[in-house]
């Protein structure tokens, strides 16, 4: 584990973290294994992207693991999650197989939109996953519609809209918040706050707090530290039940950091922030370490059986990428797929020369 | 065959589609107890229910997102806007999200939704509330957009809409809501998408057009057969999928074509056409093709000015005239 630091601050905790929170052993282990995962998986699409098996804007999850597995770990599987374009572990914690969505960064006909989404559009309906959005906020407004679908269907489900905390500055989650409180639709926004819209500081364009911006609406705000997988999970777990009782939409922060840039082609630091604040939260707030103190405190991980874990999660971010690498390029031919659900004999909708 | 007003015809296709199919729903400002801004969905709130008819806040990125959202899990919304003028607002749910997602998912989810509202200028509204809008929802691939000009194509094209697995916009025009015409009975009348109609044959000179021109050239077709030319008027009816045999057709019959858009000339509706018959109809034209747009300018409020911008018959009648070299 030499790349997953001691936390200093998060010494043995004798009353015991896992009861305090709800949690079994067994399920800890998972969310450690799918921290993990997420880690070493970012970390692979991060070797891809640098030799050039990667193209375009890449953005990754590094260090925000936590949102990823203590949020949708609540889920049932008819449950629906959309998100931005940060997404690539989210997918996979909501059922997209690795390997697809591996195969979707590669622009491979493998990957889970055909190698026509990208990193930034990841979609899997059998898992409901709704994207992979690309437009900061563009997701906001999808999210509310699904909650309406879900209300007028009478469904017992809830919807989870992930975005960056730029996203409560967009008019879309003003005008979405407003829908979702009168119609009281089950829609949990969730403002994954990583303290910076690409460059700048939130509170440099921010005149209040994230908490604040579901005041106008009345709809119950909370914040959870989103570096505490633990503290996610019992946090979501009890919010997702109170939204599928028809408690209405819910806003939380979950506050975290992003230990890389926000893309690939941006600095992990030196320009809006110092290395040392970087390095700092990496020491104090890396989420698997973190859950790592935890369970060797409650004595059912040791290191060597969290080594066994990672290298099984390096293994599954390797096979992906095998996987992505065999996979092929699209035909030519599937330029032209998949613009329209429905051609009927008549009109021409292309401008290629052909008669559909 | 019954007579009814556009409107009407809309409202009746609305009915018989959302009797038809329980996931369609109407949403939009002042569609529900205010029957609507133009009393297009009058009286359906009272058959349908708020659940299905539904008046949403001003916040139009929102509810078309909304929509959008709704859509892609499993509904069929209606979303009206209480004009296009304000859908610019919306644009990019209807463009980066409406129009793209189902190739951007690898053809998993597709989007069946029906954007509709008034289009085109009306009179003395000024800049923002009188413009024709179509050019911008036909630009991009993925979105089918609708202009119909009567009744009858008004409840079968919209009918076709709603229906349709992809989102359209259905751009009814602001003028045309009390416009009378015979208008087939029956659930089963549905106009498909793409398809054009020859309004009035002719043999001279052919008019193009789409929406609520059809009605102009229709007028400037008159007033050329007193002068002893026969003029044909094409309404596209659809301009997303565009009816490009049909357009072909009447070139080879007539040789000669004016094209009559009120939206701008700038990359317009008219412009696309004109691409098509140079490079697939080239050999049959015996003059340039002539355009009849609205001026390249915003609406002006002054009256006198007004009329200066949007098209006229007199202008067709002139461009017709000219195509044909006298």
């Amino acid at each position: 584990m030499a790349k997953i630091k001691a936390n200093k601050s998060s010494a043995a905790n004798k009353e015991g973290v896992l009861a305090r929170h709800g949690v079994s052993g067994k399920l800890a282990l998972e969310l450690m294994q799918d921290m993990l995962l997420y880690r070493r998986y970012e970390e692979k699409a991060e070797e891809s992207y640098a030799i050039g098996k990667i193209g375009g804007f890449c953005h990754l999850h590094i260090g925000q693991e936590a949102g990823a597995a203590g949020v949708i770990k609540v889920l049932q599987p008819e449950d629906y999650v959309i998100s931005a374009y940060r997404s690539h572990t989210q997918a996979i914690a909501k059922g997209i197989s690795p390997n697809a969505v591996m195969a979707e960064l590669y622009g491979r006909v493998g990957g889970v939109s055909k190698g026509k989404g990208g990193s930034m559009h990841l979609f899997g309906r059998d898992a409901r996953f709704l994207g992979g959005h690309g437009i900061v906020g563009g997701q906001v407004p999808l999210a509310t519609g699904i909650g309406w679908k879900i209300k007028y269907s009478g469904e017992s489900l809830v919807c989870v809209c992930f975005m960056g905390d730029a996203t409560v500055n967009q008019g879309g989650f003003h005008e979405s918040l407003n829908m979702a409180a009168v119609w009281e639709l089950p829609v949990i926004y969730v403002v994954e706050n990583n303290e910076y819209g690409m460059g700048t500081a939130f509170d440099r364009v921010s005149k209040t707090e994230i908490s604040m911006r579901s005041v106008p609406f009345d709809i119950p705000a909370s914040s959870v530290n989103g570096q505490d997988v633990l503290s996610t999970f019992e946090h979501f777990r009890n919010l997702t039940e109170e939204v599928r009782a028809g408690g209405g939409p819910r806003l939380v922060e979950l506050r975290t950091y992003r230990f890389r840039g926000h893309s690939m082609s941006d600095p992990v630091s030196g320009t809006y922030r110092s290395t040392e604040e970087v390095e700092r939260h990496k020491e104090e707030s890396d989420p698997i370490a973190i859950l790592r103190d935890q369970l060797f405190a409650e004595g059912i991980l040791d290191q060597d059986t969290l080594e066994g874990m990672d290298a099984k999660a390096k293994t599954i971010a390797a096979e992906a990428a095998d996987f992505a690498d065999e996979s092929p390029l699209p035909e030519p031919g599937a330029l032209y797929e998949d613009v329209w659900g429905e051609t009927n004999a008549h009109g021409r909708l292309f401008f290629d020369g052909r008669r559909t | 065959m019954a007579t009814m007003t556009y409107r009407d015809a809309l409202n009746e296709a609305l009915r018989e589609e959302m009797d038809r199919d329980p996931d369609v729903f109407l949403m939009g400002e002042e569609v529900a107890e205010y029957d609507g801004a133009y009393k297009v969905s009058k009286g359906l709130l009272d058959v349908f229910g708020d659940q299905r008819i539904v008046d949403a806040p001003i916040s139009e990125l929102g509810f078309a997102g909304l929509g959008v959202g709704a859509a892609m899990a499993g509904l069929r919304p209606v979303i009206e806007f209480m004009t296009f003028n304000f859908a610019y607002l919306a644009i990019d749910q209807i463009i980066n999200n409406a129009s793209k997602l189902c190739y951007m998912s690898g053809g998993q989810f597709k989007v069946p939704i029906t954007f509709r509202g008034p289009n085109g200028p009306a009179l003395q509204l000024g800049a923002q509330h009188s413009q024709a809008c179509e050019t911008y929802y036909l630009h991009a691939p993925g979105c089918k957009v609708v202009t119909p000009a009567t009744p009858a194509d008004a409840k079968g094209l919209l009918k076709a809409s709603i229906r349709d697995d992809d989102p359209v916009a259905f751009m009814e025009g602001e003028l045309l809501y009390n416009f009378k015409g015979e208008v087939p009975e029956g659930d089963d009348f549905v106009i498909p998408l793409g398809v054009a109609d020859l309004k009035r044959p002719g043999s001279d000179v052919s008019i193009i057009t789409h929406g609520k021109m059809v009605h102009l050239a229709l007028q400037a077709s008159d007033k050329l057969e007193g002068e002893g030319i026969k003029a044909e008027v094409l309404d596209l009816r659809t301009v997303r999928p565009l009816d490009v045999e049909a357009i072909l057709e009447t070139v080879q019959k007539t040789n000669r074509v004016v094209y009559l858009e009120e939206s701008w000339p700038y990359a317009g509706t008219g412009a696309q056409v004109v691409s098509i018959i140079q490079e697939e109809a080239f050999d049959h034209l015996d003059a340039p093709v002539l355009r009849v747009p609205q001026a390249d300018v915003p609406m002006p409020y002054a009256k006198n000015l007004e009329a200066l911008a949007k098209p006229n018959a007199a202008r067709v009648v002139e461009a017709c005239k000219k195509v044909l070299y006298r």
